[in-house]
């Protein structure tokens, strides 16, 4: 024994209040351990399972479907398909390389496409859904139906995309869809709280206009997911909901007979209902396919539709700002009666020009008309009885009166963006404008619509059927929607101060087309159930030269942009009208040979169509 | 040379020995054994695949082998504690020029059938080595200096040894182990306050010469939430997965934060984080129980032992037991910053499991020896 016995001793003292030391403060050491415990499972348990939640459940929300477009008659006009498409996900896949050449060559992948598709797989994870084509024609899809046994792991896949059946017809009504960019995204919270990957939404037009209505409610998938983002379960699927459908007012068959008629011209066609407001026809030409559009237009298709020197990405209807030409005379000559300016027997001589402020100003027709009257002069559209009345009647009061009437302001306020005001001069806007004094010179050719005065295509329809329906106030309106039943307070108040003069005018509408000597006299219809009125108007895009003046040219011997815009306003049934049309033909030449033949053919199609729209009416109010 | 190290000079047979055995030390290593194979089933996803096989295996051997170590007697050990030490340096330095690197460090040799660990060895052996050197010591050379300063040494060379794999938490665990038994052997307190004190005063320096990833740990242990995906993405899924089990947990094979794969390291340092979210606040209290019933056990066999030896190792290995334990709950609870610690026997590796099962077995045999007197 080393150690003697009262060392031990000494040493087991030690030993032991050390152990007693040691063991309490394991003791306090293990009632933290167990307070922490209780705090984070017992204390902060909400909080946590929260988090825990947050970790393993996520969301996917897949693309809305989009609500439809549909024609008065429930034609749709633009709908929904099923789009073929080809998945990949890579990772179920044993030999990528191998799967994504023999697909390739299957579907005859350009360089650039094949490029695309391996850059966004680099862009996924391997498990995420590479998407090599959106859009298949159905050869190709079922060709890749036939070969899936040796593509292990792809996917033909059927999903729902935007189509619009009736291509380019409807164009500059609805619009298109295409991607959401991040601008579109910004600016609508719909589209922000909406957006999944390959969204498609409205770029232009109603499409736009009514994105908020059309785009719907996703569709949500809740999976439970692990640290990495793997799919491991289905924990819910929630559907969503499709947008609205909007039914507009117009009618396919006249819209498509509109674009049959402006085939390769530059220019616009609208038709409304005179009393209801409703736009019947709306076409601006040229246009172009708008499903182009939806899963991304390509360079070419792009540049071809940019470049094009007739300008289809302009609504002509809503943005193409024209001189009204003699189309505006109606209004020059209504105002002239209310402001009791003129009467019918007001007469003036024509010479074929004539002197006035050191300035010559000449009549359409060479020769003169001679002596002529109010209704002779809007027949023959004789411009120097206009210089004349124009001169009397000053600037101010005419467009005063041009503007009751619709013209020099958005026709559909803020329902399309890009509608244009147009613009109405006085001597107040030229003032401000241009800081200058107003000149008589240019009232006197503001008489024939001419000078500084613009108007679009929709407001000189607007123009006409409010002439036609006895000069009261209508609201154009192209959507039937349901919650706007409230019409506005003024609906069909007067516009004039004597409905007489509306008769005078109406009466001389009809003697330019179905008269002799009329200018559109030979585009008339003689059966009363077709019988139009109209006006034409050729609008001068330059100033024409007395060299010019002299030489006479046939329209076809001057370069396109310089010849004429052809315009032409009418209503029709003569006896109980309905419907207003206006039509311009850019550098179309003459309004009476160019435009006013349309009308003919347009007023043949609306009266027959007449009936079928009315029973359409009807069968709303039995539902009623 | 030490004639009572002979295995047959013995005085009780082996029933008596069997009979002498803590039942209940026993039950509760067993009862711990049978825990963490369930739990190991549980990262396996509910399937028996490698880490299940391979723990159950290593379980079975090291229970048995613990069992085999309870019949040796205690003189043995205490005649080996030099030896094994010297054994314990010698692999570590093989290990140092030798072994195998995995993720930036080198800790394992290569021996066939396992790849050892011998820093883990190290935390049992500097105790048998620590206790050894203190049995015969007299009272009052306990605090010379000369002392002081060579078990100064013992410690440090393994610490310095495991430092350069680099391992730094196992080598602050070698060194708690070591001064556990300082502690006991009766060291003037006074050393342990100022040493204390003076680590805190320089901790701040300290910290300024750690690795970059070091000093990383320490930064995310104070604000995790600076970075949740990168440094801190370990202790927030921690707490999250510990937190969200709540009273009950969420049920056997049910953790999602750790069958999603949330959860980092589940297999080893954050064993525990998965069983709290499966079992909860009362499972983890009833682990905590069964741990420190053992850890109880341990400190009473020492207590009734008649050797000194016997009683320092019990004291010293009890106390550095529950140091693993608290500080690998302390590190998944977010109490501490992440240092590689493993929670004995619930984590899986082969080598923490053996310096543990040789602990144990050690502790048995002192309470199988415990009548036994050390010269």
């Amino acid at each position: 024994m080393i150690n003697s016995s009262s060392d031990n001793v000494k040493k087991l003292n030690s030993i032991n209040r050390r152990m007693f030391i040691t063991g309490s403060l394991k003791f306090f050491i293990m009632i933290g351990i167990v307070s922490r415990l209780f705090f984070l499972q017992v204390k902060e348990n909400k909080k946590y399972l929260t988090l825990s939640d947050k970790n393993r459940i996520r969301e996917w929300k897949l693309a809305p479907v989009r609500g439809e477009f549909h024609d008065y008659f429930g034609n749709v006009i633009a709908g929904n398909f099923e789009a073929y498409q080809l998945h990949v996900i890579p990772e179920q896949v044993e030999n990528f390389k191998y799967v994504i050449y023999r697909l390739k060559d299957l579907l005859e992948l350009s360089d650039t496409e094949f490029k695309k598709v391996l850059k966004r797989k680099k862009e996924i994870k391997p498990w995420e859904t590479l998407i090599v084509s959106n859009n298949l024609s159905w050869d190709k899809f079922s060709k890749i139906n036939n070969h899936l046994y040796d593509l292990n792991g792809v996917k033909p896949v059927i999903s729902i995309s935007r189509n619009y059946p009736f291509n380019d017809n409807f164009t500059h009504i609805i619009g298109y869809v295409s991607q959401a960019n991040e601008q579109d995204i910004e600016n609508t919270e719909l589209i922000k709280k909406n957006f999944v990957p390959g969204l498609k939404v409205g770029k232009i037009g109603l499409e736009k206009s009514f994105e908020e209505k059309l785009i719907g409610t996703n569709d949500i998938e809740r999976y439970e997911v692990n640290a990495y983002g793997r799919r491991i379960s289905q924990l819910e699927f929630q559907k969503g909901k499709k947008g609205k459908t909007l039914k507009l007012t117009v009618d396919t068959e006249i819209q498509k007979l509109a674009n049959e008629l402006l085939q390769d011209k530059a220019g616009s066609i609208c038709v409304m209902d005179i009393f209801t407001g409703e736009v019947i026809a709306m076409h601006s030409s040229p246009s172009f396919d708008p499903n182009l559009f939806v899963f991304g237009i390509s360079q070419d298709n792009w540049q071809l539709i940019r470049n094009d020197p007739m300008k289809p990405l302009l609504n002509k209807t809503l943005q193409g700002k024209y001189s009204p030409g003699s189309t505006l005379k109606p209004i020059v000559a209504l105002s002239a009666l209310e402001n009791g300016i003129i009467n019918t027997s007001f007469t003036v001589r024509c010479t074929g020009k004539t002197e006035m402020y050191d300035q010559t100003y000449h009549c359409w027709k060479k020769e003169g008309h001679g002596y002529v009257s109010l209704r002779n002069a809007m027949k023959m559209s004789c411009d120097t009885y206009f210089y004349e009345i124009a001169r009397k009647l000053g600037v101010d009061k005419l467009s005063e009166t041009a503007k009751k009437f619709g013209l020099g302001k958005k026709v559909f306020d803020n329902l399309f963006e890009i509608e244009k005001d147009g613009l109405i001069p006085n001597t107040q806007w030229k003032k401000n404008t241009l800081g200058k004094g107003w000149l008589l010179g240019e009232t006197i050719i503001t008489g024939i619509g001419q000078g500084y005065i613009q108007t679009t295509p929709i407001q000189l329809c607007l123009m006409t059927a409010q002439i036609a329906n006895g000069g009261h106030k209508i609201y154009p309106k192209i959507i039937i929607d349901d919650e706007d039943k409230l019409k506005p307070r003024d609906y069909y108040t007067p516009l004039y101060k004597n409905s007489k003069n509306i008769k005078i005018i109406q009466d001389a509408m009809f003697g330019s087309t179905n008269e002799v000597m009329g200018t559109s006299y030979r585009s008339r219809i003689d059966n009363p159930k077709y019988q139009f009125a109209g006006k034409t108007g050729t609008a001068q895009v330059k100033k024409i030269t007395e060299r010019e003046r002299e030489l006479d040219l046939k329209t076809s011997e001057i370069p396109y942009e310089q010849r004429d815009h052809a315009l032409y306003i009418a209503y029709g049934p003569y006896v109980n009208p309905r419907y207003a049309l206006s039509i311009v033909v850019e550098h179309g030449g003459n309004g009476s040979t160019t435009a006013a033949p349309m009308a003919k053919k347009l007023f043949k199609l609306i009266i027959d169509r007449h009936e079928i729209r009315q029973s359409i009416n009807d069968k709303k109010y039995l539902e009623i | 040379m030490y004639q009572h190290t002979r295995l047959t000079n013995n005085n009780s047979t082996f029933f008596q020995k069997f009979r002498n055995f803590d039942y209940i030390l026993l039950i509760c290593i067993l009862l711990l054994g049978f825990i963490s194979l369930a739990t190991m089933y549980s990262t396996d996803g509910g399937k028996i695949l490698f880490h299940t096989k391979s723990h159950f295996t290593k379980l079975m051997i090291f229970t048995m082998m613990m069992l085999f170590i309870s019949f040796i007697n205690i003189k043995f050990w205490f005649s080996v504690g030099y030896l094994s030490y010297i054994v314990v340096v010698g692999l570590l330095v093989w290990t140092y020029f030798f072994g195998i690197t995995s993720s930036g460090s080198k800790r394992w040799m290569n021996l066939y059938f396992i790849n050892l660990q011998p820093s883990e060895l190290m935390k049992i052996f500097i105790i048998l080595c620590l206790a050894k050197y203190f049995h015969r010591m007299k009272l009052e050379n306990v605090n010379s200096v000369y002392t002081i300063l060579t078990s100064l040494i013992i410690i440090l060379l393994p610490m310095g040894l495991v430092i350069v794999q680099p391992d730094l938490g196992t080598s602050v665990l070698i060194a708690v182990s070591g001064i556990a038994v300082l502690w006991f052997a009766g060291i003037n307190h006074k050393y342990f306050i100022y040493t204390m004190l003076g680590f805190v005063i320089s901790l701040p320096f300290v910290i300024a010469f750690l690795k970059p990833y070091q000093k990383l740990r320490v930064l995310t242990f104070l604000n995790p939430d600076k970075d949740p995906l990168g440094a801190g993405y370990q202790i927030i899924q921690s707490k999250i997965a510990v937190g969200s089990g709540g009273i009950f947990g969420k049920g056997f094979l049910k953790g999602t934060q750790s069958y999603l794969e949330f959860l980092p390291e589940k297999h080893t340092d954050f064993i525990f984080t998965l069983f709290s979210e499966e079992f909860g606040f009362v499972g983890s209290v009833v682990l905590l129980v069964i741990y420190i019933i053992i850890i109880y056990r341990i400190v009473a066999i020492g207590a009734n032992s008649r050797s000194y030896f016997a009683k320092l190792f019990c004291y010293g290995f009890g106390a550095a037991i529950f140091v693993f334990i608290t500080i690998n709950m302390s590190m998944v609870l977010g109490l501490l910053p992440i240092v590689g610690s493993p929670l004995p026997i619930m984590s899986y590796g082969g080598s923490s499991m053996l310096a543990t099962m040789i602990g144990f077995g050690i502790v048995m045999s002192a309470k199988v020896h415990n009548q036994q007197l050390i010269a």
